[in-house]
């Protein structure tokens, strides 16, 4: 079955200071996908084609890596899926948020959009529940957060994004990479901030 | 040159995009409006005041079809007058709302326009009616428009009960400002009108003067 954009998938990665990235996801269906160590990778769109390639992606990525004996960039991983996405732009319907830090430029966000187009962003969202919460990234995002500031800015956007779509809810997942390393934050619905109206 | 064609845009229809804002504070009501209009992709209109007076102290802003919902506005304006001198003072705002409401709901096949109601009167204070659809209903704040979804999130966090007039003034520009910047159907300058005991007041904010955000 192809679910097109109707899931419960709100996905916000933002970029803190130079040693850490954050990178969230809302829902019930797995659409966090690790491609490398320190690489995850989001998807939306039709959950069959994102798979497919996000798979194909995952073992290119892994034989990459062998030959230039050492963890792939995040953009190699962001080129790899775009690099599909655009060869096979009329049979796929996928968009992907790629996020990860490497050891040349730190934290870095791509997105990879439905045509097969790259580019970088700082803070970026995507899914059905993301248009409600635009507004709220615009105004309140900040360059050089702190990890709490960050989390907690992810945190909210994605409750008010659940509040306002139906087809959002659930809990939040967190997946927050470091030059460390990958920590999962998992927010369940009722430790999620509230707004005036609940 | 032979049988020249016709823009594509002559023959779309006209539609107001938009982002309009209600807010109730206490003590009167502050509305807020975009001024893009647009026929298809072409912006035909980008100074549009889309805040449509329909009584001294009661406001409505239009959304939808220009024509729909300016043809609402008119009407209306026209019944509350009738309705003023039958009752011999200022009419309720929930009287205007109730007019506005039971056009949309009558023609609500034919027509596609949303009409936010918000103004003072001297029993219930400042209020803001909802008339999406031909439903009624009296809310703290009202959003609309197709530049409304994009805001959603940021008026759920911002918004607090017993806001002063400048803050509500301030939440209006903000949210405007959000919602014109990814909603290509909305732009241009920020309409906004400040309605209490005391009178109305109209004010325009030009595209420089409104707040700009991270990325800008």
């Amino acid at each position: 079955e192809s679910v097109q954009n109707s899931q419960t998938n709100v996905m916000l990665h933002t970029k803190l200071n130079d040693t850490s990235m954050e990178y969230v996801s809302s829902k019930t269906i797995n659409k966090v996908i690790q491609v490398h160590d320190q690489i995850f990778c989001c998807i939306a769109g039709s959950l069959a084609d994102a798979q497919a390639v996000t798979k194909a992606a995952k073992s290119h990525l892994s034989f990459h890596s062998v030959q230039m004996e050492s963890p792939p960039l995040v953009i190699a991983a962001a080129s790899v899926l775009k690099e599909l996405c655009y060869k096979n732009k009329e049979e796929l319907q996928a968009g992907f948020i790629t996020a990860g830090w490497d050891r040349k430029k730190g934290p870095q966000v791509y997105v990879v959009s439905l045509g097969g187009m790259l580019i970088s962003q700082s803070v970026t969202i995507g899914g059905s529940g993301s248009t409600f919460i635009y507004g709220y990234v615009d105004a309140k995002y900040k360059p050089d957060m702190t990890r709490e500031e960050c989390q907690q800015f992810a945190t909210n956007a994605l409750a008010l994004a659940m509040g306002r779509d139906n087809v959002s809810g659930g809990v939040v997942h967190l997946v927050v990479i470091t030059e460390k390393g990958v920590e999962h934050v998992v927010v369940p619905g009722d430790k999620l901030p509230r707004f005036h109206d609940e | 040159m032979l049988g020249e064609a016709e823009p594509q845009w002559l023959s779309e229809e006209v539609k107001t995009g938009t982002t309009i804002i209600a807010i109730e504070f206490n003590g009167g009501v502050v509305l807020g409006s975009d001024s893009r209009v647009s026929a298809g992709e072409s912006v035909v209109n980008r100074v549009m005041n889309k805040l449509s007076p329909l009584h001294d102290k009661i406001y409505c802003a239009l959304s939808g079809s220009a024509a729909d919902a300016q043809t609402i506005a008119e009407v209306v304006n026209y019944q509350l007058d009738v309705h003023s001198m039958e009752i011999g003072e200022d009419p309720k705002v929930r009287s205007a709302a109730t007019l506005v409401r039971n056009i949309s709901y009558k023609y609500k096949e034919e027509m596609s326009a949303h009409l936010i109601v918000a103004g003072w009167d001297r029993k219930d204070g400042g209020q803001v009616f909802a008339t999406l659809k031909g439903l009624l209903t009296r809310q703290p704040f009202a959003v609309g428009g197709s530049g409304s979804s994009y805001v959603y999130g940021f008026v759920d966090a911002e918004y607090r009960k017993g806001m002063s007039k400048e803050e509500s003034q301030q939440f209006v520009v903000n949210t405007l400002a959000l919602a014109m910047n990814r909603d290509g159907s909305s732009g241009g300058v920020a309409y906004l009108v400040t309605i209490d005991k005391h009178g109305t007041e109209e004010k325009v904010i030009l595209g420089n003067d409104l707040p700009t955000f991270f990325d800008q």
